[in-house]
Parts: C-alpha cells; sequence; structure tokens
C-alpha cells in the first residue's frame, strides 16, 4: 500500500469506528429504561457489540497511526469525528430509536458485504466477526420492524420516523452503495422516504455530537493523560 | 400442613414450590420481601447508568454497560418470582413508582463522580452480595434457584470495581482523592445496609427461613471481608471507632438509623428524583408495551 | 407470554430448566432467551417453551407396595449365600466357616 492508500484505508476505519461508537454510545442511553426488561437487556447487548466493533477498528486504524484505540475514540476533538449524523441524533423516542436501529443495520450490512470483499484481508477478517454478530442485530431490528408494522400505532409511529431520519440514513453509505440499500429498504418496509431527498453528509459534526461528546470525555479530560 | 407444621417444615430445611399451599403471612412475606429486592436492582440501575455516557475508556464502557444490563437482568428474574406468587410485574412497578414500595438504601444517594462509580461497583456489590448470598439456601425455592444465576453473575462486577479504584489509587493524586472522598460519604450507608441489629430469632424473615443469616451476622462479614482490602490500599475508613476485638467481632460507631428510615421511606437526597426518571420512562414507553409488546398487538 | 427456558450447559448433559422471561411471540422469546441465558457462552443449546404448553404432574400413588419394579424390591444377599453353600456342598466340597462379622 501507498502513502495515499493507507491514509484512505485510515479514513475508512474511522469513517466506520466513529459510526459504531457513537451509535453504541447512543443506544446505551436506553439502558436501564428501554420499554420492558427483557428488551433492555437485549438492546443493552447491542450497545456493547457496537462499542466492541468500534475498538476492534479502532486498533486496526490506531496500529497504522501509532496511537490507540481509547485516544482515538475518546481524545479527539468533535470536529475530527467521521461518524454519520445519523448516528450522532439524540433518540430517546422508542419508534424513532428502532427506525435508525433498523436504517443503520441494513445500511451497515451492504457496507460490511462490500468490505468482506475488499482486497485487504486484515480488513476483510475483521468485517467477517463483525458481521457475525451483526446478523443477530439484524434479526432484532427485524423483528421490531414487522412487530411495529403489525399495529396500527406503532405502524404510523414507524412511518413518521422513517420519514425523517430518512435523509440521515441516506448520508450513512456513498454513492455507489446507497442504492442497493435503498431498494433492500424498501422492499421490506414496503415504504421509504420522499425519493428526492438530500443525504446529511458525514464530516460536519452535529451539535447532538458536541453535546455528547462533552459527556463522554468529561471523566477523561479532567485528568488528562492518566490512567482509568 | 397448619402453619406450625409448615414452620416446622421450613425450619428443619424444608423448601417450597410455586404451586404448593403456603400460609398467608408468609406467602405476604416473601412477595414484600422479593418484590424489595426486584425494586433495587432495578432503581440500582440508576446510579451506574448516568455514567456509562461517561465512562473513561471503551473498557469501563464496555464493563459498566455490562454491570448495569445484568441488574436490569435481575430485576426481570426477580420480579418473575414475585409474579408467579401472584403479583404482576405491572402492579410492581406501579407500586414502585407511586413510592407505596420500597428499595435498598443505597440507591436513594447521588453517584458525584467516577470514584463512586468504583465504591459502588466494589463495595455496595460486596455488601449485597453478602445479603443475596444467605438467600441461597432460602425456603422459597424458585427463589432459591435464581438466587444462583444472580450471584454467579454478580462476581464479575466485585472484580470491576476493584479494578476501578486500583486504576485509581495507582493513578494521581486527584484521582486518590476520588476514590477517599467517595468512600467517605458511602461509607454510612454502606453501615446501614444491611439493617438494624435485630437477632435473628426475632426476624420474621430468617424465622420463616426467608434468609439465612441475621442482619448484624450479614454486616459483620461484610467488615471482616471488606476493611482489610480498604486500608491495605492506603485509604481511610471515616469511623474512629472501628476496630477488630480479640474475639473477632467488629465494634463500630452505632449507624445512623434515623437516618436508615428517612431514607427508604422516599425521603433520601436522590429518592424523588430517580422515582421521577422511572414515571417519566415508562410513561414514554408505554404505547410500546400496550400496542406493541402485548400478546394480541 | 411466558416462556420457560431449559438450558444444557455442555454438550451430552440434560437439559434443566433456567428461569422465565415474557415475551410477546417466539422470535422475541428466540432472542430473550439467547441474552438471558447465552450472553456469557454459559449454555451450548436452549429449549423455549410456551409455559401453557407444560403439564406439571406432582401426584404418584403407590398405595400397595409395588415395588418389584424397582431396586429396593429386591434383596438377594441372604438368598445368594445360601445359595452359594448349597452348590459346594452338591460339588462335595465342604461349606465354607461363617467368619463372625460377616453377613
Amino acid at each position: 500500500m501507498n502513502v495515499a492508500q493507507r491514509a484512505a484505508r485510515v479514513d475508512l476505519l474511522l469513517e466506520l469506528a466513529d459510526d459504531e461508537l457513537i451509535l453504541g454510545w447512543r443506544n446505551s442511553e436506553w439502558t436501564g429504561v428501554a420499554p420492558s426488561l427483557e428488551e433492555d437487556v437485549a438492546f443493552s447487548s447491542i450497545a456493547q457489540n457496537e462499542i466492541g466493533h468500534a475498538r476492534a477498528l479502532y486498533e486496526l486504524a490506531a496500529a497504522d497511526l501509532g496511537t490507540t484505540a481509547d485516544e482515538l475514540a475518546l481524545d479527539r476533538q468533535p470536529d475530527e469525528y467521521r461518524s454519520a449524523p445519523l448516528v450522532e441524533l439524540r433518540q430517546l423516542e422508542w419508534a424513532r430509536t428502532i427506525a435508525r436501529h433498523y436504517l443503520y443495520e441494513s445500511a451497515d450490512a451492504v457496507r460490511i458485504e462490500a468490505l468482506q470483499a475488499a482486497d485487504d484481508p486484515e480488513l476483510a477478517g475483521l468485517a467477517a466477526k463483525i458481521e457475525r454478530e451483526e446478523i443477530y442485530h439484524r434479526m432484532h431490528a427485524e423483528m421490531w420492524i414487522d412487530r411495529l408494522l403489525a399495529s396500527a400505532e406503532g405502524s404510523r409511529r414507524l412511518r413518521e420516523a422513517v420519514e425523517e431520519l430518512w435523509p440521515y440514513a441516506l448520508g450513512v453509505l456513498g454513492e455507489e452503495l446507497r442504492p442497493v440499500w435503498e431498494e433492500r429498504v424498501r422492499a421490506r418496509l414496503g415504504f421509504g422516504g420522499p425519493s428526492a431527498t438530500e443525504p446529511v453528509q458525514r464530516g460536519r459534526p452535529s451539535d447532538e455530537l458536541r453535546e455528547l461528546w462533552e459527556e463522554m470525555t468529561m471523566v477523561r479530560r479532567s485528568a488528562p493523560g492518566a490512567r482509568w | 400442613m397448619s402453619p406450625d407444621d409448615f414452620l416446622e417444615y421450613v425450619q428443619s430445611g424444608g423448601q417450597v414450590e410455586a404451586g404448593d399451599s403456603m400460609p398467608d403471612e408468609y406467602r405476604a412475606r416473601l412477595v414484600k420481601f422479593i418484590e424489595m429486592h426486584a425494586n433495587s436492582e432495578l432503581m440500582g440501575v440508576l446510579p451506574e447508568r448516568e455514567w456509562i455516557l461517561r465512562a473513561p475508556t471503551l473498557q469501563r464502557k464496555l464493563a459498566l454497560t455490562a454491570k448495569v444490563q445484568d441488574e436490569v437482568g435481575h430485576a426481570q428474574l426477580i420480579y418473575r418470582v414475585v409474579e408467579d406468587l401472584g403479583k404482576p410485574r405491572e402492579a410492581c412497578l406501579e407500586d414502585l413508582v407511586s413510592g407505596k414500595s420500597k428499595f435498598h438504601n443505597v440507591f436513594h444517594y447521588p453517584t458525584r463522580t467516577w470514584g463512586d462509580v468504583g465504591v459502588i461497583a466494589w463495595l455496595v456489590d460486596a455488601a449485597a452480595i453478602i445479603s443475596q448470598k444467605a438467600l441461597l439456601k432460602c425456603s422459597y425455592a424458585p427463589y432459591a434457584r435464581i438466587m444462583k444465576k444472580v450471584c454467579w453473575e454478580e462476581s464479575f462486577h466485585i472484580l470491576h470495581g476493584r479494578d476501578v479504584i486500583l486504576a485509581l489509587m495507582l493513578g494521581t493524586d486527584g484521582q486518590r482523592e476520588l476514590v477517599q472522598e467517595a468512600l467517605d460519604r458511602w461509607w454510612g450507608p454502606l453501615m446501614q445496609f444491611h439493617g438494624n441489629p435485630i437477632s435473628a430469632e426475632d426476624d420474621p424473615m430468617f424465622v420463616w427461613r426467608i434468609k439465612s443469616q441475621g442482619n448484624e451476622e450479614a454486616r459483620q462479614q461484610f467488615l471482616d471481608g471488606y476493611v482489610p482490602q480498604i486500608l491495605e490500599l492506603g485509604l481511610t475508613v471515616p469511623d474512629p471507632k472501628l476496630r477488630k476485638r480479640d474475639d473477632g467481632v467488629w465494634e463500630y460507631t452505632e449507624p445512623d438509623w434515623d437516618e436508615l428510615r428517612h431514607v427508604v421511606t422516599g425521603h433520601g437526597p436522590r429518592s424523588q428524583e430517580r422515582l421521577e426518571l422511572r414515571r417519566v420512562s415508562r410513561e414514554e414507553t408505554e404505547w410500546v408495551r400496550r400496542a406493541v409488546l402485548a400478546e394480541a398487538a | 407470554m411466558i416462556f420457560e427456558v431449559f438450558r444444557q450447559e455442555r454438550k451430552g448433559q440434560a437439559f434443566a430448566h433456567a428461569g422465565s422471561f415474557d415475551a410477546p411471540d417466539e422470535r422475541f422469546a428466540e432472542t430473550y432467551a439467547r441474552e438471558f441465558y447465552g450472553r456469557r457462552a454459559e449454555s451450548v443449546a436452549l429449549w423455549i417453551v410456551p409455559r401453557e404448553y407444560l403439564r406439571e404432574i406432582d401426584d404418584f400413588a403407590d398405595e400397595l407396595g409395588r415395588n418389584y419394579h424397582r431396586v429396593d424390591g429386591y434383596s438377594l444377599k441372604e438368598k445368594l449365600k445360601l445359595a452359594r453353600s448349597a452348590a459346594q456342598v452338591s460339588r462335595g466340597e465342604p461349606a465354607p466357616p461363617t467368619r463372625s462379622g460377616e453377613g
């Protein structure tokens, strides 16, 4: 790999890792207050898996950058994060949480499939490992989608949420992968967002990310360089 | 079985299953005791939950989320036991948020710093495990069985707590101060945790063999196990009277029993705020349980 | 719906009752069972059964001593001793002396 390829690989890794980290952090906001105790335990595992994936991805990037996963995850400034705005949103409402969960997991599946086929054995190997856990995330997202769609109220709330989140969801994948994702989602839901929507692109940290960053780094910033 | 025969049966080690006939008083005491235990697991989530978003490393973030997840899981297991004794979970949760039922004193206090996160996982969990181990031989078998799972799952919590504490004690002066300051605040509630020193024979929970040891026995076990661990790290226990007598019994300043009563009846520094959070989150997710999770959805 | 869970800890072992939980349907039940009884790799397999499908039987009448299909219905020791010594006598061997304390 030449210098430019290495830099592109690190960018890609950070993009993936930041998505998983921020979504994991957001999903963990449900730990302790989910709609049922059973669901609480299940959703908490998903949050943990996402943080675990982020850690593994940061480790790959860290090896190239001569740093550590923790430093990449927690010592950067908010405008250095490359996460998609979809995962940055604070969504303490269950229909929106499930809509985001489904929209993200389905986009992530398309991305992971592409990575598994990539000409980078390290990254392809990690993608395969991640995929083995993501299967359960998708099963979880889909069972909730079907359950919401089966009731009038659930269905109404889900449609509203998908509509609202659609431009954000479009921003998760690049242009080449987006059409596959959109087709799958529309087939599964039987609806989607308006087709001529402009995606909310990554790379411009939202106010919500800044707020989350303040909180997620506050202990660490209180004693810079210390071990915890 | 007459109530007297039943009492003799449980006192000689007999165990009771959900479908067995049992005296009304026994059932009522079981429900109240086990419900409070489940409430405590559920409310015990809140002091630590605030810090899930602030955990300073990825490993700590994962461990703390997993610990809180376990507590929710334990609440689920324990409410199931109450449910099979006749009180539905929704009724328990209603009684909890309306202040009709209680939860353990330690979950009424604020979690001010990352030092608290360590002290809670290490010492509050240690105190709780001592109480829970005394339930492994509970005369009500379904409760005793799930306690096995609960104790097994909790074994990592104390290690996580000790690890957090050790990292802080090996860190900067400021980090060490976090631990000492947290310990100073938590010591009082910890000493009250096992309850007033009523003798086992006068404790109905022991008489019915719902638990297998008295309050003071539990507190002595806690002091025996954990005071040496606290001192060896260079921390100070904020009780000038604390000492182990030659006969092995710990002496200590009388815990503030008025504070304990006051706190568990909903007047602790965070009681109302935490109950309010439960009320609000229950309201916000009510439609999910009603429209989506109900079987006939 | 309440589901009961049975858990196998290692291959070859019997499934043992592990606990129960509430789930709206079987898909949710599978997910929740995996979380509650598998997230620490403590099980190699789970059986989940809606509680309503379980039947408990806990009455077993045996008023007239039907011990012939149990091992405690058979005491062979004395009879075996007698049969062995009868066989020795019939082969012309001296009957074995009975040591004290034996029997």
